[in-house]
Formats: structure tokens, sequence, C-alpha cells
């Protein structure tokens, strides 16, 4: 074990990963002699060479579609786009082109490539460098889309994303970079698929996706104070969805809210909020609540910023209301 | 490629309004950087120190009611524009005066008014809706022009060609300033492009492919005063390359290293606004090139001032419609 930053645990799964399978080589902008623009490929081209890590033009389209087709013919390319609001740009490469082949070519391929990139507000970067997007690659069938929280599961998650034979969207998020936590060495494998469940309590389940799981438990912490008893979920993997362990904590709680950076409106939030109401309807006692960044572009000044991110009162708010 | 012509040279006038708004533009970002690391403003910030003459020399020949969209590394040419330094700050500074009122910030401006519409931190996003304008006007059988600003590396973006390949075919009004200054962030073009020269790829989309030196206002403002001319006669776009450099590092996050000492200081020496400050010495005594200093340096003053006093935007901001009014929208 080692306290490790967000991002030094990513740069760890990427060498012991790079280390372990010759395949694996790392595409992107600005990843190689700077070591990326948060830090997460640091050092590698100089260990792995300029073959294996390299800097390409900034040609999103190309970077996404070269992932794909190298991964086809048996490497393991580990993609990185900068900022998750350039996602729109790869969105072709994933949804018309990635999703399809294996199950339409009848298995004849398998396309394992990692697509890693970072969303989410808090910096001051604006609406075109500050959005999460990961109802855009949900959608898609076919690609797992993977969102850690904690230091320990971004290098675990990371591991087993290149391992496996699907292609993973890997989506981080710039205000976790600099956070540390324990990080267990070396092999080190946290399951796709899996949630976590991060804080057990009775009265209601917090299902929270990547910083608004940190601030989940900050929410959680306040309501005790008043007696009530948070669980807080972390689902990790965004798609394909750990329905169960949801399911089970809201048919022990009876209640749930949804916490979610992204826009609300056909959110990842309403995926999860509707897969409760479905699956654990006899069980709700009030409607799931849902709580999202605020739905217009996101503005600059700090202000207006801050109040349209979510934050710990505001779920504490929702949680009060929905047991009101 | 087409060598820029020796005609239109700038007046004197030109060439002084042209320096005040050079030293404008590089005065009022050096204090963004203390500003940054106090505090007191806040998300990347991103610079033109040393690149004022391409963006000052281009955006000099454009009339008021053409437009210009730039990038993040947007002030010289909204200075050179004609908006004002008030507006851009009190937007940096996130005040209710600024330019969209803080919810744009520095990396998105707009000023319909000035003709900066707009500005797009997505790099190679904006070379397609400069196309659009340019289609409008020509939908319109108008005579304005669209100058399109983007970088080395946005050139190697697919958007970018196919904006440009859109424009050649249809002969549209636009002008493609690519403000070559030898860095993609920290990626060297060289490592970007397996060409030097992106005015060569004009060529493929049969418009001319004009290459200056950048740091040179005269050679810059007459390049593009032709391509301009071009393109208001209706004889369709000019990709025109401006070869310049980046003094200071890729933003404020930037923690540098990658580039050369050696590069910097050859740089430094064809710095842009000496050499006007040379070209205007043969017309203008000392006195006199001091009190445009001193005049430049009194509308940044001006401007850091109200910037810093406006009040900031209200939360209010955040819970306006979020659709245009439809009959507004309608006339
Ligand atoms: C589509 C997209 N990809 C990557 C980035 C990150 N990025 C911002 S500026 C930049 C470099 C742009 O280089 P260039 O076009 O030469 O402009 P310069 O900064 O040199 O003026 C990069 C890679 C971005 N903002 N948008
Ligand atoms: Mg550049």
């Amino acid at each position: 074990m080692a306290e490790l930053r967000y991002a030094e645990a990513l740069n760890q799964a990427l060498d012991e990963e790079m280390a372990r399978d010759e395949g694996v080589i790392l595409l992107g902008e600005d990843i190689g002699n700077y070591g990326g623009v948060f830090r997460v490929t640091k050092d590698l081209q100089e260990k792995y060479g300029k073959s294996r890590v390299r800097d390409t033009p900034i040609s999103e389209q190309v970077i996404a579609g070269m992932a794909i087709g190298a991964s086809m013919m048996g490497m393991k390319p580990v993609a990185e786009i900068m900022f998750a609001d350039f996602l729109p740009l790869v969105i072709d490469a994933l949804v018309n082109q990635a999703s399809m082949m294996n199950y339409s070519w009848a298995g004849q391929v398998t396309i394992p490539f990692v697509l890693r990139t970072q969303g989410g507000a808090g910096a001051g970067a604006a609406a075109q460098h500050s959005k999460s997007l990961e109802a855009m690659v949900t959608h898609i069938p076919g690609i797992k889309v993977v969102m850690p929280t904690t230091p320990a599961d971004a290098k675990g998650l990371l591991k087993s994303a290149i391992r496996d034979p699907n292609p993973v969207v890997f989506l981080e998020h710039k205000m976790l970079y600099n956070t540390k936590g324990e990080v267990p060495d070396g092999e080190h494998l946290v399951p796709i698929g899996k949630a976590k469940v991060v804080r057990e309590g009775d009265d209601v389940t917090i299902v929270a996706t990547s910083r608004m799981a940190i601030l989940a438990e900050e929410a959680a912490e306040l309501l005790a104070k008043d007696g009530i008893s948070c669980e807080v979920i972390d689902p990790r993997t965004l798609r394909p969805l750990d329905v169960e362990t949801i399911v089970a904590s809201v048919e022990k709680t009876h209640r749930a809210i949804v916490v979610n950076e992204a826009w609300r409106f056909g959110g990842y939030g309403a995926e999860v909020a509707a897969t409760i109401a479905e699956m654990a309807f006899d069980w709700l006692d009030a409607p799931v609540g849902r709580i999202g960044i605020h739905d217009l572009a996101i503005p600059f000044a700090k202000p207006l910023e801050a109040a349209a991110i979510p934050d710990a009162g505001r779920i504490a708010e929702a949680v009060r209301e929905t047991l009101a | 490629m087409a060598k820029a012509a020796k005609t239109n040279r700038p007046t004197l006038d030109e060439l002084k309004e042209m320096y005040v708004k050079m030293v404008v533009t590089r005065r009022m970002e050096e204090g963004l950087f203390p500003e940054h690391r106090a505090g007191n403003i806040r998300g990347p910030i991103h610079t033109c120190n040393g690149q004022e003459a391409s963006a000052i020399g281009a955006t000099a020949v454009l009339r008021k009611d053409d437009l210009v969209s730039t990038t993040h590394r947007g002030h010289g040419h909204m200075i050179g524009k004609g908006v004002p330094a008030r507006g851009i700050l009190a937007e940096i500074y996130g005040r209710e005066t600024g330019l969209c009122r803080g919810r744009a910030g520095h990396m998105l401006m707009a000023d319909l008014e000035n003709g900066l519409l707009g500005t797009s931190a997505i790099v190679g996003g904006g070379p397609p809706y400069a196309v659009g304008q340019a289609l409008a006007f020509q939908c319109q059988g108008s005579d304005r022009v669209a100058m399109s600003c983007f970088g080395d590396g946005a050139a190697q973006n697919g958007m970018v060609h196919e904006a440009m390949n859109v424009a050649g075919l249809w002969k549209l009004p636009v002008v493609f300033l690519c403000e070559h200054n030898m860095y993609g962030l920290t990626v060297p073009s060289s490592s970007q492009s397996p060409i030097a020269d992106i005015s060569d790829r004009a060529a493929g989309y049969d418009m001319p492919g004009v290459k200056v030196d950048g740091n040179d206002v005269v050679a810059v403002y007459q390049a593009a005063a032709e391509a301009v001319a071009r393109a208001r006669r209706g004889d369709g776009p000019t990709l025109l390359e401006t070869k310049t450099y980046r003094m200071v590092g890729f933003s404020t996050t930037d923690i540098g290293g990658y580039q050369p000492e050696e590069e910097i200081a050859a740089w430094a020496k064809r710095d842009p606004i000496k050499r006007l400050r040379e070209i205007l010495g043969k017309d203008l005594k000392p006195k006199e090139l001091d009190a445009m200093d001193a005049e430049a340096q009194g509308i940044v003053d001006d401007a850091y001032e109200f910037a810093k006093t406006s009040p900031e935007t209200p939360l209010d901001d955040l819970y306006v419609p979020e659709y245009a009014e439809v009959e507004a929208a309608h006339g």
C-alpha cells in the first residue's frame, strides 16, 4: 500500500500494464514528452519509447479511429481525449464504428481499446471544458463505461479496462487528480460492473458517481448529526450497471437519490432513477430524487459556477425532502 | 504558393493605431499573470505574447461589419477588431459588465457589436461556423467578410479541412488566418504535421496559400488586405499563414520545459512591437512614440480599474430561460 494521488494511481496502472503486455500502446495529445496535461502519462514515453507512447496531432477523430483499428489487429491501445467535452468529436468512432463491430461482424473481431478522458466542473474552465457527458457514451451498446472516484479504484479499474476484450470508455474527473488515497501495490484489479457501498445506512440510498460520491459522503456526515442514516453507493461502472447492489440497498432503505454531475434531462441519473423505479417499485416509499448540474451551459464566473454544481448541502436537502 | 503583394501599404495613421493596439494587447495580457497568481482571476489564461503583429495586422484590414472568430488565444484579435479592453477584462474577471456578463469567461467571448463572433476553445471548432457566416454573406449578396483565426495545431483537425474544402468549393468570402506559432500546446508542429507550411495545403482547396512573416505587422497587413479584398470581390477564400512564435507558455497551467531557450532567445530578437517601433521611429520623434506607449498604458489601466470595480454577475443569471423567445426569434 502507498498513498498516491489519483493521477499517480492511473500512471501506475498504465506503467504496470505496459510492462506486462507489449501490445499496450498510448495515443493522445501532449502525453509523451510532456507527460499529459494532467500528468497521468508522466515518464512513460521515456520508459517505453516513442513507438509505444505517441504524441498525436490535435486530431481526435483519428485518435479514436486508430485505437479501434489497432485494437482489432491485436494491439491494446489506450487513447487519451484531453477533455470529455471533446467526446462529441469522437462519437462517430464509438457509436457507429466500435459499438457494432463485434456484434454485426458475428464475433470475428474484438475491439479491446480504452478511451480515457476527464470531465467535470469546478476549475473555472467554463462551458467547453467542464462538462460531464457520460450519457453520450452510456447510451451505446457494446461499450463499457467506467468512472472511478478514488485513487485505488482508478488504478484497479484502469488495469481491468486494459485487459477487457471490449471497448471501455474511462471517465476521470479533473478535480480528483490531486486527491490522495491508499492504493494497493502491484496486481490490484477492481472488477468492471461491480458497485461499491461506500457507506452503509438504513434510511435512504444515495447513488452517486465520481466526485459526487465524495460529496454524497459529506452529505451523509451532515445528515448523521440529525440522526438520518444514509447508504452511499458508488456504481464505479456506469455500464454495465450493477443493478443488484443498488436494488438490494433500496429494498432496505425504501428511498433513493441519484447524484450525477451531468445535466439532468436525458442524463445518466435518469437511467439509474428509472432502473430503481422499475426494479424496486414495490419497496419505494417516495419518488426517486435526482440531482445534477444546472441545466444550462456551464458559466464561467465563480459564484455562478459554484451555484451550478451540486454540493453536499444540496444533496442533504434532497435527502430531507425525500424523507419528508 | 502566392507571394504577398507589396501593395496596400498601411498609412502612418494606420501604423500608429496598430502600434497602440499591439501595446494594449501586450500590457493587458502581462497584467493577467500576476492577477491569476493572486487568485483574482481563474481558469486557464492563454496569451498571444509575441504574436501581436499577426493578430493586429490581420484584423486591421477588416471593416466594423466584418466578422472575426478566434480561439483561446484571441485577445489580439479582439483588440484588433475594436472590442473594448474594458469589456474583455471585465469578462475575464467574471463581472456583470463583461462582454458576456461573466458567463463565457476568457476562452469563449463574443461581441456582436464589434464583429467578434465568436471565440471557441474547441480546437478546430471555429472554422466550420466561420464558413457558415460566409455562406450567409454570400446568400445575402453582402460584401461582408468572415475571418477565421486558428493555430497550427488546429490545422491538423478534420473540422478545419472540411471547412476549407467547402469554402474553396463554393468560393465563400472567408479568410483563414492560420497563426503558426510552432506549437500546439506542448507538442512542436514538426511532430504534428509532415509539412512545415500549412499554406501549402491551399492548393488542395483551390485557394491561394500565402505565407508571411507573422512578426512583421506591415507584411501581415498587406497580405490580409489582399485576402480580404479578394473575399469581398466574391473571388473566394484565402489561406493566410503567419509565421510567428508564442513567447510565453501555453497557458497559466503550463509547467514549461519544452521550448528550447535558444529558440525563445532567437524569437525575442524579432519582437513585433520593437520592430514596429523602429519603423515608426523613421517618421516620429521618440517623444511621440513614448506618448503612444502612455496612451496604451492608460487604456489598459482604465480597463483593469473598470473590471476590478465592476459588480459580480448576480446569481439570477443562472435562472434565465433556457431558450430564446419564439416570437423574438421570428422577428
Ligand atoms: C478539440 C480540442 N482538442 C484539444 C484541445 C486542447 N487544446 C487546447 S489549445 C491546444 C493547442 C492548440 O494549438 P494551436 O491550434 O496551434 O493553437 P495555439 O495554442 O498554439 O495558439 C490544445 C491541444 C482542445 N481545446 N480542443
Ligand atoms: Mg500553435
